[in-house]
Order: C-alpha cells, then structure tokens, then sequence
C-alpha cells in the first residue's frame, strides 16, 4: 500500500462536525468533473491511491478514468463497499427481503422464494458474493488491489459475532479479485482479535488513529498498545480527529505512532491537500533521519 | 452478566443487538422475530438462541432485561407482558401508539421497580447534552422562544409504502420524526402542554403525512415553532436541530455543532461575549463499542449500567417518552380540529 491514502468523505457531504461544511461541500463538487480534477491535484502530489466509497457518483468518475488510460497508468482505487445509506434506505423502504430482492443480482432468488416462505437455499454466503460483485462492477478495468468492508457492516457483523462472514468475505475478494481485502472499522483492537481467531494473520485494517482519541473505541491507550505489539497493516484515518486538533500536530502524532502503513485524508483544496502530503512527507524524513543517525 | 433479549430484529433491533453483542456485562440469551430468514442467519452466524414467538422466548430464556424493536403498535402488549414478568424493558420510541396504554405502562414499571428506557438517542449526544447544561446555568436570561427541527430523506417519491406509511402501525413523519424533535425539546426546555395550531401534510405519501409543521407553547409558557420534514432529499441523513432564544442569548444546535451567543460578559465557563462555536468531538466522551454514533452506544450501556445500579433511571424514561406521546396526540386531535 502507499504511504498516503486519498479519500473520499470531502465530495459527498461527510462532515463529521459540521452540517454547513457539509453543504458548502456538496455545492463545491455537484458536477463529478470537479471531483475527478481534485483527484488530479492529489495525484500530482504524487498520491495514486484514491479510497472510495461505492457511492453512486464514482460509477462516473471510474467512467472518466477509463475513457484515459495513459492518464490513469498508475492510478489505483481501493473500494469500500457497500456505501450503506443506500441499503439503509431501501431497507427503510422495501424491508430486508425486498432489499435483498432489489439488489441481489440475476435469478438467485427464483429458487429462494420458490413456495412462499420456504427456502430452498440457505446459502447466504453466496447472496453475500453476489452483492460484493455488485459494488464491484462499477470499477471493471480499474486497478483496485484492496477491497475494503466499510465500517457500519463490519461493526455490524463484529459485534453481531458473525466471523465466518468476515472471513467469507476475505476469502472471496482473495479468489474473485485476486486483490487483498482490508476492513474499515472504529473497533480495531477488537476487530484483530476476532480476524486473527479465524485464521486471518496480518490483515488489513483502516481505523480511526488520531491524538484526541476520537472514535478509538475502548481508548488510545489500547489502540496504541495494539499498533506497538500486534501483526496488522494499519491505515489511519480521522487522523485530524474530526478537526479537533491543528493538522501539523494531528499528523506528527501519527507519523510516529509504529506500524501504521498508511495515511488516509481528505481534503477539498489545493492548499490543504499540499500541506497535508508536505507534513507527512517531512515528518517521516525526520524518523528516517532519526532512525538512519 | 446481564442476561438480555432481544423481541423485534429489524434495522434498530439488529443495531442494538450487535452493540449488546461487544458488550462485555451482557449476555444475548434470546432473539425473537417473526423473520424466517433474519433468525435464520442470526442462528447459523452468530449462534444466538431464536424464537418466532416472543413469549416461548421469554419462557425458555427467561431474561433479566429485553429490548424492545418490534413496530410500536406492538409495544403495548410486549411491554406489559415483559413487566408483569419482572423483566427490565428497553423500548424503541416512539413510545406507545395510544397514551392510555402508555399511562399504565408507566404506572407498572413504577410499581415493579423496574428499569424503564426508550430509545431517544438525541439525549446522549454531547451538542445537546451542553446546550442543556447551558439553559440549566441560566445564563440565557428569560427563554422566550425556540424552534425545533428535523429534515430528512426518508420518502423522497410516491410509492407503495412499508409499515411506515401506515398510521395505524406507526408509520408517519409525526411518529417516526417529529416524536424526536417533541422529546428533546420537551428535555432541553420545558414539556410541551399547548399546540396552538399544526399542519400535517402530505407530500408524496398517500396515507400519512410527510410533513409536520406546529405552532406550540411549553407548560412554562416559552413558545415556540416545529418544522420537520421527511422528505427532504438535500439532507444525506436525518439532520436535528434546536434554536432557543433567551433574552440574554441565543442557543442554535445540531448534533455536531452548538453555537451559542451571549450578548455580555456574564457567561459559564468555557464561553464568551458573541458567538461561541463547539463540536460534538470536543464534548463526546468515547464509547467501548462504536456501531454507529457514540449515542447508540451509550444509551445502551447506560441502560445496562442503570439495571445493575451504578446509574439512577432517569434518562428517558417511559414517563418521559410518555409525555412526549401525549404531544404527539394533541397535534394530531389538533389536526382534527
């Protein structure tokens, strides 16, 4: 993984602070042209790596990205999927099953809804792959070597207990993508315990990692405790803690936090992109430096 | 170990479960839902005991406390059965669907010492968690008014609706929407006593409303205005928000950011003259578990925490979520009127 991960929060109105951000936002990237030009500013910065949501509008900025493979040769995307309001909605709307009806592809559900109520199958982790392939289709062409599960489901299924799922979902990204599967979540420590007790060694894990301690569930110290003695690929995220604390010491802190790999952020201006690469980039000299003398 | 149960395993139902589930002073003991394939795949994948009919449920399992999630028009029932039995009851709000019902309801958990809460998760943000501690200090002077809202996407187009587009089942921006609104106005300033006027209007539905807008006035006389509206598609997600206006200063709060203004230097600490601005991320304590939202956590384990006595039960109580049902009723008559 790169060391500097672009997100995605900024272009559809996620804002953890502030609801007229939020708007302000959501005007500035109305057209996906815009969106796909501020990728560009991150890009050249030398930040390839955009991390999104299977949102909607990325259909038409993945669009973009094909019709200019020259442009895109070393562009990645690490999807995270599902974008869950989406779900939320039509579970709102349609209940579980006609959600599920809706949205899981092709005639699976002949054979399910056969007679009624009764199942004939019961096989549901292939509904599961079915909707994986679903979010997927969107990035056909696309370099995406991590596929990431957003953090509402894979809290969902940690704190439901529902392991074989979360490795059911490993194992497919593995065998269909050929791409290594990562997990957002705001419960990391707990989140490694119960990877690591089906059999997944090393994952992939996109966390909250900050210095105020927003959204590390059960504490900093744990979190940090985890990072210094534990076998896991860290990707910090809110690293700015929700704007709680002044970008240059929110990303010292994290620069010299062991074992984090990667950096996610999000930024809307030129200016901010720059000075968010600039200050990693200076701090992780320093701890070369350091480390080197 | 508090042994828990959990009657009604849809949205909500599966929210509380998975953060009961991380909880480390519970024990799931039972789920109950009339879902063929929800109990099915909550057996196979997370190994928890499930029934279709809550009362085989509560008989095999024989629970210390039980979540409640199932459509409020069942709440009535399931929630007196779950007292009469000794059993501590979470609800989902709204409350109960007839305020009689809700009455004896209060009146049962009083009586059987039992723990009571509803789930008006609004009360364990910290935006409006401090825009209470303000109007406690008061600091604002004389609150003369405040306006209530709550805009969101939840029917964006004419359809054929779910359960929430019927009445009689709870469904409703007055029920679904409007109830939080009433609740946390009722808690941040005063119970609402008086509707002076209430407009309940459909926009795409058929059978309900979309729209709640009321003219309304609090025991303590402070007037104000609710605005709420659910079909509201410039909103990502459900968006709350209070303004309350005092003579010395002026609140206006969401759930991630409070503004308060003060118009001379006699205010709490932490505030100034003019305009004060604070994030929910500087006024959030961190939860043990996060599924979505500290709020949901916290309600939870303040819930838990409330059985096993180290909280009193005193946050959204079934009286107070009752009182609330009562508002609800009197903007409704009022629409009759």
């Amino acid at each position: 993984m790169d060391r500097i991960l672009y997100g995605d929060n900024q272009f559809f109105a996620v804002n953890h602070i502030s609801d007229e951000k939020s708007r302000a936002q959501s005007i500035k990237f109305k057209d996906d042209k815009t969106i796909l030009e501020t990728i560009d500013i991150a890009r050249n910065e030398g930040v390839e790596t955009f991390m999104c949501t299977t949102h909607d509008r990325i259909y038409n900025i993945c669009n973009m990205v094909r019709q200019d493979p020259e442009k895109y040769k070393n562009f990645s995307i690490y999807p995270c999927m599902p974008y869950a309001h989406k779900y939320a909605n039509a579970v709102t709307e349609l209940g579980i099953m006609g959600t599920i009806k809706q949205y899981v592809p092709g005639n699976f559900f002949g054979s399910l809804f056969k007679g009624g109520v009764a199942f004939v199958s019961k096989d549901y982790i292939s509904i599961m792959e079915l909707l994986i392939d679903a979010e997927m289709k969107m990035f056909k062409g696309i370099n995406t070597p991590v596929i990431f599960l957003q953090n509402v489901i894979t809290d969902l299924l940690l704190g439901l207990r529902m392991k074989d799922i979360l490795k059911a979902y490993h194992d497919y990204v593995i065998k269909k993508y050929n791409a290594e599967p990562g997990y957002i979540t705001m419960n990391m420590p707990m989140l490694l315990d119960t990877l690591e007790s089906v059999g997944i060694k090393n994952p992939i894990i996109c966390s909250s990692i900050n210095k105020a301690g927003f959204r590390m569930s059960g504490g900093m110290e744990i979190y940090e405790k985890t990072l210094r003695t534990r076998q896991l690929r860290a990707i910090a995220m809110q690293v700015l803690g929700g704007g709680a604390i002044p970008a240059k010491e929110a990303i010292e802190y994290v620069c010299n936090l062991p074992n984090v790999e990667s950096i996610l952020f999000g930024a809307s201006s030129k200016g901010n992109i720059q000075q968010t690469v600039n200050y990693i980039r200076e701090f992780d000299k320093k701890n070369m430096n350091q480390m080197v003398g | 170990m508090i042994r828990t149960a959990l009657i009604g395993a849809g949205k909500m139902g599966l929210s509380h479960l998975s953060i009961l589930g991380a909880h480390p002073d519970v024990e799931i003991v039972g789920v109950a839902d009339t879902s063929k394939m929800v109990t099915d795949v909550l057996e196979k994948y997370s190994g928890f005991n499930c029934f279709a009919d809550y009362k085989k449920m509560l008989d095999a399992t024989k629970p210390d406390a039980c979540i409640v999630a199932a459509p409020t028009k069942y709440h009535g029932e399931i929630v007196a059965d779950l007292l009469k039995r000794g059993i501590h009851v979470f609800a989902e709000k709204p409350f109960c669907l007839n305020v009689k019902e809700g009455a004896e309801l209060v009146k049962l958990a009083k009586e059987k010492k039992l723990v009571n809460q509803v789930g008006y998760h609004n009360k364990f943000i910290g935006t409006f968690e401090e825009v209470k501690k303000l109007v406690q200090s008061g600091k604002l002077g004389e609150i003369t008014h405040f306006t209530g809202e709550a805009y969101g996407p939840v029917v964006i187009k004419k359809k054929q609706g779910t359960w929430r587009a019927d009445p009689k089942e709870g469904g409703g921006c007055l029920l679904d929407y409007a109830s939080h609104v009433i609740d946390l106005v009722n808690y941040l300033v005063a119970p609402i006593s008086k509707i002076h006027g209430a407009l309940l209007k459909p926009i795409y539905s058929d059978t309900v409303e979309d729209a709640v807008y009321s003219l309304v006035e609090t025991e303590n006389k402070i007037s104000g205005v609710l605005s709420v509206n659910w079909s509201e598609d410039t909103y990502r997600k459900m968006s709350t928000s209070v303004t309350i206006l005092g003579t010395k200063g002026k609140i206006i709060s969401d759930a991630s950011e409070l503004k308060v203004y003060f118009k001379t230097d006699d205010v709490p600490a932490g505030y100034s003259k003019g305009w004060t601005i604070k994030y929910v991320t500087d006024l959030t304590e961190e939860v043990d578990f996060y599924l979505r939202g500290e709020e949901y956590s916290a309600q939870l384990d303040y819930f838990i925490k409330a059985i096993q006595g180290k909280v009193p039960n005193i946050k959204n109580t079934f009286e107070s979520a009752w009182i609330t049902d009562r508002v609800i009723d009197q903007i409704k008559n009022q629409k009759n009127n």
